[in-house]
């Protein structure tokens, strides 16, 4: 592939990003316009945003890798990406939402009014937030080889330095607008290209490789302990994205809060067909591509493959400005959580200091990141789910339906979570690939209900010390804002 | 996967956390070891270190899981075998040994609290009161007497200190007395901290922003001389007047949403613009992210107010007002920012301290609530110089739990 098409389309991606973000969209009219301005952001646009910033490096590289390796097991990602959304609707969008808490931390200081419970909750939050930044910016680095031929550090360094030049000259500040963007250039670059790769193939006969059902890696199917684990963790964890909540309180209140969430499980259901199709379509006709463990970058590769020429150029360069709109959003999403969290915590919340805490939560995933070497993409996004799902979700889903959360309860559960899953993960890391048994290399099925168990058993035995305001803030949580029938 | 980078990252980041830990640990044991004085400075400050230990957990009143803490302390002070606590209606912590007499306590302190002076109950006594009582076993190897020492505030006795030892020496009766004198500090010191929040409530009940009499007055004036040459106009500006004192009116609650208080500026502003037509021109810069923030209640319409009243009231020509609302990490940051003449900055200076008379009584009032409710870091900033307009920011936390819209 011509090395110029994946610059230039990584470079146009930096630059729409950043002129959104600065300019963009704000609203910006003048007299007779403030009923427009006084109107909160529409669910539509919101949900795009949270499509755009939860669409990561996983779903728009990772997934199709995967279903071009294992088939039809990895189709268990796309579901679990998409089935969390109906848990964060049912269970957490509208009582969060209504909490007025800002942050998760915020949310458990308030919820159990305890200063130490916010200390763990952020340095679990900041973990989270830095494990998931770790997997795009492999992601950035993958892609960049596989386009240009560069270094992969080049990759990685560009994603860090445009988040970080963005986040902290403010050109964040409209980054609903520019969240909704990524979705949709996202969804457009990987729609556009399948399709013209389906009609290619269906009108010149080429004749399929292998057959769907092929196995190009003669890897063992997964087993049912693995499929429910996976599920548990991706389910439970995408309650506790930390990039994902704060997007909530851009709705004016709990109710489109819940209608913000339906709109963005249907967007993710269209979004999911696309990776699937590329997987498919990559297992029948270029099979090649898994063995030489090139299985990540089969939607870059791709059209390029299949189609060939300058048409074949000017797709694979729409699919990498795809890939870079997946790697800026997530990333700048989560930079920009975490760095509220680091700098409220550690720098009392000035100006300057969220602008030190937005380049440390760059930075230090980008140590990570060049210190670690790259492999199947959305295996560690499910692990990082894993982690979240032992950590902050039992928090968030007992503290809002459960009275009888302490403060030590949650503690002991989110430490019980923590080092349960984390030391699954450094024992994976240190057994190696063959010698890891399935119950370590998917934790999520047994640490989550580990977690759960301790935090209501601690909570039980700490019983008195259950916040006295609980009765207040649990109707605060519950009650919908204003009665239909007395506000115009 | 499981040598995905992950795996690796997760070790490398357990082993930092892992060598942050020892070397917290080690720095701390080593402290410990450093020169520590005499003996007797040693028991001073154990003593005086036990204390504002206790200190800290009653500071919130007697209630059980402060007093459960603070009794845990006050025991070694002591160096008795029981501690309890209790208020005036029941028995909020017992440390130590000898729970079963728990249910004795109250009866055993009822002269206590009839009397106001510490009392002394012999071991017999507390045999006898708990084999009367039947269905509390003791075990009668084990004899404790009782000291029991009123905690009085002011001249109420709000709840007992009991002290349990086998044999109630002299020594242990004072340094009980003393003790429940202590705690009676704490608990009035407690005591004073919620009239503390009360009063800052009250204050800002206060100081809560009403619209400005002058404001009804030349509203009602320019909606009169529509009534005649442009009696639709007339209708909706009287629409807009009850929509705005409605919203100004209302009883419920302390704070509003950005939103809210938008749309109560766009009100004001159309009225204003009945007066003075085109020569107030108004432009919007909103972050919708911000939209839905708790701000107080009324605290930017006075600024607008402001804006118009003084900086384009008294100027030539067309004014401009620009008003935007910008996400700004953790916190909104609003401004308002006119053209008009400007202020001199002492003067300001003085209205907002409270001291000057004058015009911007408005300013005062918000800036007093803002530092009220969230400290005096999140006053108003206002930068003017005469005839150079004035730029008025407020920047409020978007994390407000506490508050409800």
């Amino acid at each position: 592939m011509n090395p110029a098409v994946g610059i230039a389309a990584f470079a146009a991606v930096s630059l729409a990003t950043a002129v959104i973000g600065f300019y963009g969209l704000r609203i910006s009219r003048t007299t007779g316009d403030f009923y427009v301005a006084s109107r909160t952001v529409r669910p539509w646009w919101n949900a795009s945003a949270i499509g755009g910033e939860y669409l990561s490096a996983a779903s728009f590289l990772g997934v199709a890798g995967l279903i071009l390796l294992s088939g039809t097991d990895a189709l268990w990602f796309p579901v679990g990406y998409t089935a969390g959304y109906l848990m964060l609707l049912l269970f957490v969008a509208a009582p969060l939402r209504r909490s007025g808490a800002y942050t998760i931390p915020d949310f458990t200081e308030a919820r159990l009014d305890s200063r130490v419970v916010r200390r763990v909750t952020s340095v679990v939050v900041v973990m989270v937030g830095w494990l998931y930044i770790v997997p795009q910016l492999h992601g950035a680095a993958l892609a960049i080889r596989a386009t240009t031929g560069l270094p992969a550090w080049v990759g990685q360094v560009a994603v860090v330095a445009v988040v970080c030049v963005t986040v902290v000259s403010g050109g964040m500040r409209s980054i609903t607008f520019v969240q909704a963007f990524q979705y949709w250039l996202k969804l457009t670059a990987l729609a556009v290209p399948i399709l013209f790769i389906l009609f290619v193939l269906a009108d010149s006969g080429t004749p399929a490789v292998a057959a769907a059902s092929t196995n190009p890696t003669g890897a063992a199917p997964a087993g049912l302990y693995q499929n429910i684990s996976l599920l548990v963790a991706l389910l439970f964890g995408t309650l506790g994205l930390p990039h994902v909540l704060v997007r909530f309180y851009t709705n004016p209140d709990g109710q489109s809060a819940r209608r913000t969430t339906l709109i963005v499980l249907g967007l993710l259901s269209v979004f999911y067909l696309f990776p699937t199709a590329y997987g498919l379509v990559g297992r029948m006709f270029a099979p090649h591509l898994a063995q030489s463990g090139q299985a990540d970058a089969l939607v870059l590769l791709l059209p390029g493959e299949l189609v060939g020429g300058t048409a074949g150029d000017l797709l694979s360069a729409l699919v990498v400005a795809g890939a870079f709109a997946a790697f800026l959003s997530t990333t700048s999403g989560l930079v920009v959580s975490l760095a509220g969290v680091i700098s409220q915590d550690l720098f009392g919340g000035s100006v300057k200091g969220f602008r030190r805490a937005a380049v440390i939560s760059a930075v230090v995933p980008l140590g990570i990141a060049s210190m670690t070497g790259s492999l199947a993409l959305a295996g560690s996004v499910g692990l990082v789910f894993a982690f979240t799902a032992s950590t902050i979700c039992p928090v968030l889903l007992l503290g809002i339906w459960w009275r009888g959360l302490t403060d030590a309860g949650a503690i002991a559960g989110m430490v019980t979570g923590a080092v349960l899953c984390g030391g699954a993960m450094v024992a994976g890391a240190v057994l190696g690939a063959g010698g890891t048994p399935t119950w370590l290399a998917q934790p999520a099925a047994w640490t989550v209900p580990a977690a759960f168990a301790v935090m209501v058993l601690a909570s039980r035995a700490t019983r008195d010390r259950v916040p006295r305001t609980i009765t207040r803030l649990m109707t605060r949580l519950h009650t919908p804002e204003r009665p239909l029938a007395t506000e115009r | 996967m499981p040598d995905s980078p992950l795996f690796t990252a997760a070790a490398i980041a357990v082993i930092a956390a892992a060598i942050a830990v020892v070397v917290a640990v080690g720095l701390k044991v080593l402290r410990s070891f450093r020169e520590l004085g005499t003996d007797a400075e040693r028991a001073t400050y154990k003593t005086l270190h036990t204390a504002s230990r206790a200190g800290q957990h009653l500071r919130t009143g007697l209630n059980p899981a402060g007093a459960a803490k603070a009794s845990r302390q006050l025991r070694s002070l002591l160096g008795c075998d029981a501690l309890a606590i209790t208020d005036a209606s029941g028995v909020l912590a017992w440390d130590g040994a000898g729970e079963e007499l728990k249910p004795l306590l109250m009866e055993l302190s009822a002269g206590v609290f009839d009397g106001g002076h510490t009392a002394v109950i012999p071991a017999g006594e507390v045999q006898e009161l708990a084999q009367g009582k039947g269905g509390v076993a003791t075990r009668p190897d084990v004899e404790r007497a009782a000291v029991i020492a009123p905690i009085k505030a002011g001249t109420r006795v709000v709840g007992v200190v009991a002290a349990f030892a086998p044999a109630a020496g002299a020594g242990l009766v004072r340094a009980t007395s003393e003790v429940a004198d202590w705690v009676a500090t704490q608990v009035e010191l407690a005591e004073l901290d919620a009239s503390r929040t009360l009063l800052m409530e009250a204050e800002v009940r206060a100081l809560r922003a009403q619209i400005s009499p002058h404001f009804i007055y030349n509203s009602l004036n320019a909606i009169a001389s529509f009534i005649n040459t442009d009696p639709v106009r007339a209708r909706e500006l009287v629409v807009e007047f009850a929509d705005f004192t409605r919203y100004s009116f209302r009883r419920h609650g302390d704070f509003t949403t950005l939103a809210e208080e938008l749309r109560c500026i766009d009100r004001y502003l159309l009225l204003e613009r009945a007066r003075f037509g085109d020569r107030v021109q108004v432009s919007l810069r909103i972050a919708p992210e911000v939209l839905s923030t708790v701000i107080p209640f009324l605290s930017l319409q006075p600024l607008v107010e402001n804006a118009v009243r003084h900086g384009l009231e008294a100027k030539e020509g067309p004014g401009h007002i620009t008003i935007t609302a910008n996400d700004s990490g953790a916190f909104a940051e609003v401004t308002i920012e006119d053209d008009g003449v400007g202020m001199d900055p002492e003067q300001l200076r003085a209205v907002l301290a409270g001291h000057g008379e004058g015009d911007h009584v408005g300013l005062r009032n918000v800036d007093a609530r803002l530092r009220q409710v969230y400290g005096d870091d999140h006053g108003l900033v206002i930068e003017t110089a005469p005839g150079e307009g004035t730029l008025i920011t407020m920047r409020v936390p978007k994390s407000q739990p506490r508050h409800d819209a």
